[in-house]
């Protein structure tokens, strides 16, 4: 399974708590999501993974990858150049 | 007729989507005769995709960046497979049996090395053909008649390829004749006009696909193809890693000397991401003053460096000042370093790449 570094995003008690974070910043579309896929898949169903990128395509890219592969979107959350999308395996 | 008597599943076909408008049309014909659909796009490190929004301020009243073929996925409600191919690709760049179009952009090898990779993933996920949403005469590589069939006999599928938006200008393909396809529900389409697409598109009810005059590969663009002929040139061998065609999306670029080349990122988010680059290179940057990063990139010497550095003044606020602090970064060094920016006229116009 990939990353498990602490995500510096400052996040909200009522934000996901993920099982597994995966750190793909500084990687550009369609790359974020192809990590997120290949980390998911070693996930068990129903696993949150939290995908911190620097990608501003992740916001789109995220929910349009989970509609297609059967996933939950659970939200994205900005903070100035990064970002962090929850995903529940579907 | 669209379902397999033994197994009673309905007929699957594998088809590539680019996301543009083409690929939606060639999908949503199939899954209007009841076809299962799932598609594939492959990911060669040369997709366009929004890095260059990704990497630089976006400009005022953009789209927000997106990968065009998941949304394409999304909007036809089907499943997209994300391949990336781009070491296996490096071959074809660099060695196109085929040649390459107006640029570095072997597109006839290119679509015969995805279609022969989608046959191979059709085979592993047990789908019955492959389709594309090619059309007849509309690109002047690829899409020629004489090499449509060319493409199915290299990559090995001849037969089993089906274009649905100009299948009734081909002979009729296996999935057709095996009455799996009715072939009259598919279209005639041909040449560069977009107009029966367009009718198409507003027949299904789409409206959120991308520009047709978008394009999707960098190696068909005049500058980046430059750029990567000059990184073949001065290493004397065309090989390359995914981090050389990234770093060359990126920043100004300008070769002042054989041994070395300046990457000059041209705003903050481009300076953030080609911060991301600079383990293994030299780096510098103007002391509290706003203005590029800048990578080195070759084997500069001492006379280099100091060039460098008065480039990187040259190219941010500091520009009219008599001097400028540089703080420059290297492999396990720092220093800074106070320089005269280089006058605009010292920059010869042949040092950009």
């Amino acid at each position: 399974m990939m990353a498990d570094r602490v995500c510096p995003l400052v996040l909200s008690a009522t934000d996901p708590q993920p099982d597994v974070v995966l750190d793909a910043r500084r990687l550009l579309c369609p790359m974020p999501i192809m990590r997120a896929e290949a980390t998911i898949r070693e996930m068990p169903s129903g696993a949150v993974l939290a995908v911190w990128a620097t990608d501003p395509g992740l916001a789109q890219d995220l929910p349009a990858w989970c509609a297609s592969h059967g996933h939950q979107f659970l939200g994205i959350k900005e903070q100035g150049r990064e970002r962090i999308g929850w995903v529940v395996k579907g | 007729m669209n379902t397999d008597l033994e197994t009673q599943k309905p007929r699957a076909a594998l088809g590539l989507l680019s996301g543009g408008l083409d690929s939606i049309l060639a999908t949503r014909l199939l899954l209007d005769q009841g076809i299962r659909v799932e598609c594939v796009n492959f990911h060669t490190g040369f997709c366009i995709q929004g890095h260059t929004g990704a990497m630089r301020n976006p400009e005022p009243g953009a789209k927000p960046a997106r990968h065009d073929a998941l949304h394409a996925a999304q909007l036809l409600g089907i499943k997209l497979h994300m391949i990336d191919i781009a070491e296996e690709y490096v071959k074809i760049v660099t060695n196109p049996k085929h040649g390459y179009g107006s640029n570095l952009n072997p597109c006839l090898d290119c679509k015969i090395f995805m279609v022969a990779k989608a046959w191979a993933l059709k085979e592993q996920l047990g789908f019955d053909f492959i389709f594309t949403g090619e059309v007849l005469g509309q690109r002047p590589m690829s899409q020629r008649r004489d090499n449509l069939p060319h493409i199915e006999r290299e990559a090995g599928v001849e037969g089993w390829l089906l274009r649905p938006l100009c299948a009734l200008r081909l002979p009729p393909t296996e999935p057709e004749k095996r009455g799996w396809v009715d072939r009259q529900q598919l279209k005639g389409f041909s040449g560069r006009g977009r107009k029966d697409q367009m009718a198409l598109a507003k027949q299904f009810g789409l409206r959120d696909y991308p520009s047709p005059a978008g394009g999707c590969c960098f190696l068909t663009d005049v500058n980046y193809s430059r750029k990567l002929q000059d990184l073949w040139h001065f290493r004397a061998d065309r090989a390359y890693t995914i981090e050389d065609i990234v770093l060359l999306k990126a920043g100004r670029h300008l070769r002042p000397t054989p041994r070395f080349k300046v990457i000059v990122g041209r705003d903050e988010t481009e300076n953030n991401f080609l911060a991301g680059f600079r383990a293994g290179r030299w780096s510098m940057q103007a002391v509290e003053l706003a203005g590029p990063l800048v990578l080195v990139e070759g084997h500069p010497d001492a006379e280099d460096l100091a060039l460098a550095c008065r480039l990187t003044a040259r190219f941010g606020q500091g520009r009219h000042l008599a001097e400028v602090q540089v703080s420059i970064e290297g492999p396990g060094q720092q220093e800074m370093r106070l320089v005269t920016p280089l006058p605009a006229a010292e920059i010869p116009p042949e040092w950009y790449i």
